[in-house]
């Protein structure tokens, strides 16, 4: 990778300061996208914000029907939270399954939400979920967080602080794992929040999406019977050496209906 | 070489000037001279790079050196103690011929050792799920799941 130069902020307000004093400069979270990507000097930021000291970023907060994360918290210990496993097992559960377990020791759901990876699981929870992310600038809801392929509406030097996840009913993470990353080939997070369902699927489009047809069937009969027929129109699902559109459309289906079924056992 | 980093690597305290871009691999295979942790697809796929971080298992080709300052770095070369008496999982992989030409091996041993912190007694496809992040294209894994088998075994024993 390129030479870059490097920071490690103790505070948010630190790390604040040095994105204005810094040009192309970037935060390190995890560093598991981000670091892969400047091998392959597909990234060539001039300087590092390594946001790993600052303390207050970590942590999982149980609230009023809701679950606060820390954007700096890590897949490991997300999956590992038995609060969490209480409140939200869907998402711990998706957590669980992200990449492999090392990246797990060090990436963060900050990271991964800043990234918006295509087939990243993350977003798939987060807008499932009607999350809100926290910045130290304001509080954007999910709905309006993802823009297009690494895309976000992050302004910059925006840091994310944290992100609100509301509890539901009920939910789930069904993925089709690529068998060497990890990534998913298709991944759907199904929620439930007393009989008002949403539906969020990843890796199958530029950015994550809202199938809001299987919303609806779904909001009226919770059952993978009821949505089996539906299939997402193929035009606008990315085709590529892992699976066709059309492998993709089905697949959307068949995921959702896995985490329908394994919400019914 | 801009900047130092610091860390305790295998029990002894270490510290070299480097560039920031260093990573945590090249630091201790180049810097360090502990050639056992591997280089295997340098695009953190195949895990033949593993260490543990303060404990956890990482995938040292995609994590920097400065993101291990101050921290405890253990590699293969860690496990042996210090009278020379094989960590109980090198012991497994040796008996259950867990390794053909042995380049994945040093990964594989150090994520199986992190593994079973998190699960004492993982069940076959347990092991097979959580080795997902080491690659073997010599052995198929039958042996390897059984080295750890056996390692699980012995260390419930001893603990």
């Amino acid at each position: 990778m390129y030479s870059f130069k490097y920071k490690k902020p103790v505070s948010i307000s630190d790390a604040q300061a040095c994105l204005a004093k810094g040009s192309e400069s970037k935060l390190l979270a995890g560093g598991q996208s981000l670091t892969a990507a400047m091998k392959l000097r597909l990234s060539s930021p001039k300087e590092l914000i390594d946001l790993s000291a600052i303390a207050e970023l970590s942590g999982i907060k149980i609230g009023n029907g809701e679950v606060t994360i820390g954007a700096m918290t890590r897949h490991a210990d997300v999956a590992s939270s038995a609060s969490l496993r209480t409140h939200i097992p869907g998402l711990a559960n998706l957590a669980g399954g992200i990449a492999d377990r090392m990246v797990r020791s060090m990436g963060t759901l900050g990271g991964s939400l800043a990234n918006n990876d295509p087939a990243a699981d993350y977003p798939a929870a987060t807008l499932g979920l009607g999350a809100s992310i926290v910045t130290n600038e304001r509080q954007i809801k999910a709905d309006d967080f993802f823009l297009g392929m690494f895309e976000t509406a992050l302004r910059t030097n925006e840091i994310i602080t944290s992100v609100i996840f509301p509890v539901p009913t009920r939910s789930a993470y069904a993925k089709f794992k690529h068998p060497a990353s990890r990534y998913a080939t298709i991944g759907v997070f199904v929620a439930e929040f007393n009989g008002v369902v949403r539906v969020a699927v990843t890796g199958a489009a530029l950015v994550v999406f809202r199938f809001t047809e299987l919303e609806k069937v779904l909001s009226q009969r919770f059952s993978s019977e009821s949505i089996a027929e539906i299939k997402i129109d193929e035009s606008g699902l990315n085709s590529d050496l892992n699976a066709d559109a059309a492998y993709r459309s089905h697949l959307i289906t068949r995921m959702a209906m896995q985490a329908v079924d394994s919400l019914q056992a | 070489m801009t900047v130092t980093v610091s860390m305790t690597l295998n029990g002894q305290a270490v510290a070299h000037a480097i560039e920031e871009r260093t990573l945590l691999v090249t630091y201790i295979r180049d810097l360090c001279r502990l050639t056992g942790t591997h280089i295997g697809c340098d695009t953190s796929q195949c895990g033949a790079c593993t260490v543990h971080l303060d404990g956890k298992a990482v995938k040292s080709c995609n994590v920097l050196a400065l993101q291990a300052e101050g921290a405890h770095v253990t590699t293969i070369e860690g496990l042996v103690s210090s009278d020379g008496t094989l960590h109980p999982m090198q012991e497994a992989f040796k008996t259950h011929h867990g390794l053909q030409c042995g380049y994945c091996t040093p990964g594989m041993v150090m994520s199986a050792v992190h593994l079973l912190k998190i699960i004492e007694q993982p069940t076959e496809e347990q092991i097979r799920d959580q080795l997902d992040g080491n690659l073997c294209r010599c052995t198929g894994y039958h042996n390897i799941i059984k080295a750890v088998k056996e390692a699980s075994k012995i260390m419930a024993k001893q603990a």
